[in-house]
């Protein structure tokens, strides 16, 4: 988007593009662009948060006295822009950006003097242990248990889907630790150490190859009391506030505009007669980016008023996630052939294996395959379109 | 214009759903994959699908087939999609199969046709030279040394290549990539001096080599019909290709579609079966449609090439197109309704999609075909 910047804003943005072209290794820019998911590598990410975290650009969005910018809306907004072009490696979004938050709202000072330093520097990686089998998109039906004994809570049960969990030493979870009339009491946001010898992981290997989430079984893991965030029983409320950060009040529009981008480029590799309709259609995809971008925007605003996104994030998250899909879809159709041969060895990092055809095809198709995740995780698009119809239109 | 199976089709489908959900079904596929099989196919179960008569399905009595005819072999084909059967089938009785009944002279039809329906000898056929289906694309080079022929060049994405007996290589004899005059059709053993072909795996498992032809030299014996005439095969070749390949497609959407259906049925979310959710529902009614409407113009594509009809061409692109749009959908709602497992190896339903995305491709697009399509349809 064209927003008309003051000088100060146009120094601003002029300092950041600096910033990400000069701060980006060749190798982190390298696993930027070799990226098959949302996710990188724990390395990669780390990396990468080291060395944001001495720039003191970690964290825009966090108060500045636990390591925030201190940004206006317009700066944190050129700062996104910018780092969609710049294309750096994922930063794993668990500590930084679901459990901070969730800490900074909901946690006690100690919790906090704790484990914020611990998530910036990388010391604490942490995975989100919500889903279970029997509790995906009803996760109010979560079976995974914690008994107290004495200053311990006990924690049995399965976890899945957990996210980087083969990789943290911490995970934050929502457990049962009472019954009662409405599924959602009883629910309690606990701290678990991955380490505990009781904590089993399994990575599960996706259609596209990649094994990046897990099963995690809990066999009497002995969790302190002091690890649980917000009152016994009442986790819930700690959950509802994190998955309204995780569902929206992020930008992706800068991102999916900078996707588009990428896919007008391999336009170009096509044979003149079959350029329009792919043209077209990304065409239609810019208009609702746009509107997207825009809407984001506002909600942006929106928050710094009211400090938290609320339903409307429901609609971000289907946006962004069905936007992010359909410019996939395109990519997938102008590589053709070419996106099909199998070759994780031609996208693994510092991997030397030429690709069966040009190197912009490679991670086409493992990029799409494992965004039709995208409409799942973090609520599914049907339970959003069920938030919006019911805590929105009162429906 | 025939809509519905007749007896002796529908006992053929019976058969071919039994044997490849027995015999070659889903878990086939995967085992071939993880164990990297050097083949890419069960040479036994190819065996046993030459002795039900489906490698000569559409061959003449006269030369060792059934002549059960092109409703028959989609019959299989579509239930080989239903269990993503990886065989020699399509590559040879489709591809290499049609070129030699479509432009073999009797000598090469006597020798090679009863060779086919014996299950004897599999076929590729060397076409592509680009990342997009191109029917005329064709620049690698034929020429003609005194009695033989020297052919140099490359293709790729060539189904089944790298373990065929014999392709059938699409070459230009005169004009340049893109003309439909001067393509001349030549067979060369897979095995010939200056043949180098490296086998590519793709995405949904199955095989597409790349072949490189170094002055390679055959007789004048090898030659498919007439030369610089090639385009006149190659059309009602591709139109079959296109037909047949949405028979699979077919096969292979219902399976994805039942599967997700019996999903809806037993996956429980707050207290109900997720299939009771009216959100669901509606868009399984829809596929459910659309998985209609596509069956109709396979089956009348089909029956379109038992009666020689001129229309063949034209419902060749409809069928490609319209199941391809199908299929598309499909694929990725057995997806999503399947939430969270649908995106693990270890579930099937992910292999489907995969599938999918490769068969659309094969032979021309979506967009490719109702390209195609508004063209013979005179817009
Ligand atoms: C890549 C990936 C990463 C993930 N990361 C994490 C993580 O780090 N931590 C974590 O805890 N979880 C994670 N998840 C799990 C994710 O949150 C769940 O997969 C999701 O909540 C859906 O649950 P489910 O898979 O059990 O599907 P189900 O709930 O069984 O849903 C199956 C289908 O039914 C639909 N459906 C369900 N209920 C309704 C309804 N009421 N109305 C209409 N349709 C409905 C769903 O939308 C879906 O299409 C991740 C998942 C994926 C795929």
């Amino acid at each position: 988007m064209k927003l008309a910047f003051t000088r100060e804003e146009e120094a601003f943005r002029d300092e950041v593009r600096e910033f990400f072209a000069t701060a980006l290794t060749d190798e982190l820019r390298q696993a930027g662009r070799l990226m098959t998911s949302v996710y990188s590598d724990k390395d990669v990410a780390l990396a990468w948060q080291k060395i944001l975290l001495e720039k003191g650009w970690l964290v825009p969005s966090w108060p500045q006295e636990h390591g925030g910018t201190g940004w206006s809306l317009t700066q944190r907004y050129i700062f996104a822009c910018e780092r969609a072009r710049a294309r750096p490696p994922a930063l794993s979004p668990m500590g930084l950006s679901m459990l901070g938050p969730a800490l900074l709202g909901h946690g006690t000072q100690a919790q906090k003097d704790h484990y914020l330093p611990r998530i910036l520097s990388g010391e604490d990686f942490w995975c989100q242990g919500y889903s279970e089998p029997q509790a995906g998109s009803d996760l109010a039906a979560l079976q995974c248990h914690a008994v107290r004994d004495g200053e311990y809570y006990v924690l049995n049960g399965t976890k899945i889907w957990t996210t980087h969990a083969h990789y943290a030493n911490r995970m934050f979870c929502l457990v049962r630790t009472g019954r009662f009339e409405r599924p959602q009491q009883g629910v309690s946001f606990l701290l678990v150490n991955m380490e505990d010898p009781g904590v089993r992981c399994e990575p599960i290997r996706f259609v596209s190859g990649c094994a990046t989430q897990c099963t995690v079984y809990f066999d009497n893991v002995r969790v302190p009391v002091t690890e649980i965030v917000g009152k016994e029983n009442e986790g819930w409320t700690v959950t509802k506030y994190l998955l309204e950060f995780e569902r929206g009040g992020g930008a992706a529009a800068p991102g999916l505009l900078e996707a588009i981008g990428n896919a007008r480029d391999l336009l170009a590799a096509l044979p003149e007669a079959d350029r329009a309709a792919p043209a077209r259609r990304l065409n239609d995809l810019e208009v609702q980016v746009h509107s997207l971008e825009l809407t984001e925007l506002r909600t942006l605003a929106e928050t710094e008023r009211t400090g938290s996104p609320g339903p409307a994030s429901s609609m971000l998250k289907i946006q962004g996630s069905e936007l992010s899909q359909a410019i996939s879809e395109v990519a997938v159709e102008l590589v053709s052939l070419y996106g099909m041969p199998f070759q994780p060895d031609a996208y693994r990092l510092g991997s030397n294996v030429a690709p069966i055809g040009p190197q912009e095809a490679v991670t086409a198709v493992p990029f799409y395959l494992n965004n039709r995740a995208a409409s799942i995780y973090a609520g599914s698009n049907e339970i959003q379109r069920n938030i919006i119809s019911k805590a929105v239109l009162g429906l | 214009m025939a809509l519905v199976l007749n007896e002796d089709q529908a006992l053929i489908k019976d058969t071919a759903r039994e044997f490849c959900a027995s015999r070659a079904p889903v878990s086939q596929l995967r085992k071939l994959r993880d164990e990297r099989d050097p083949l890419g196919y069960d040479p036994e179960t190819w065996k046993q699908m030459a002795e039900l008569g489906w490698a000569g399905i559409v061959i003449s009595e006269a030369h060792g087939g059934t002549a059960f005819g092109w409703m028959a072999l989609g019959s299989v084909l579509e239930e080989q999609g239903r269990q993503l059967t990886a065989s020699p089938l399509f590559a040879t009785a489709v591809l290499g199969g049609s070129a030699i009944m479509l432009a073999g002279s009797e000598a090469q039809q006597a020798e090679l046709l009863s060779q086919i329906a014996a299950g004897e000898l599999t076929l590729a056929l060397a076409l592509e030279e680009s990342p997009l289906h191109s029917p005329f694309g064709s620049a690698l080079a034929a020429e003609k040394q005194g009695e033989e022929w020297v052919l140099r060049g490359s293709k790729q994405f060539v189904l089944d290549g790298h373990s065929a007996d014999r392709l059938v290589v699409v070459a230009r004899t005169s004009g340049s990539a893109g003309d439909r005059e001067g393509l001349s059709l030549f067979l060369v053993p897979g095995d010939a001096k200056g043949v180098t072909r490296t086998r590519t795996i793709m995405v949904d498992s199955r095989n597409a080599a790349h072949v490189e032809f170094d002055a390679v030299t055959v007789g004048a014996d090898s030659l498919l019909g007439k030369v610089d005439q090639g385009a006149d095969v190659l059309e009602p070749l591709l139109d079959r290709a296109r037909v047949c390949m949405a028979a699979e497609m077919l096969g292979t959407m219902d399976e994805a579609f039942e599967r997700t259906l019996a999903y809806l049925r037993e996956r429980k979310q707050f207290g109900v079966v997720i299939g009771s959710f009216q959100a669901l529902k509606h868009r399984a009614a829809d596929m459910f449609t659309e998985i209609e409407l596509a069956r109709s113009t396979v089956l009348d594509a089909l029956s379109a090439l038992d009666e020689d009809r001129e229309d063949v061409p034209m419902l060749a692109a409809l069928a490609k197109a319209k199941v391809g749009e199908a299929l598309h959908t499909v694929s990725l709602e057995a997806l999503q309704m399947h939430g969270g497992v649908g995106m693990t190896d270890e579930f099937d339903i992910g292999l489907f999609l995969k599938r999918a995305r490769v068969q659309e491709q094969a032979f021309g697009g979506r967009a490719f075909q109702r390209e195609r399509y508004a063209t013979l349809a005179g817009f």
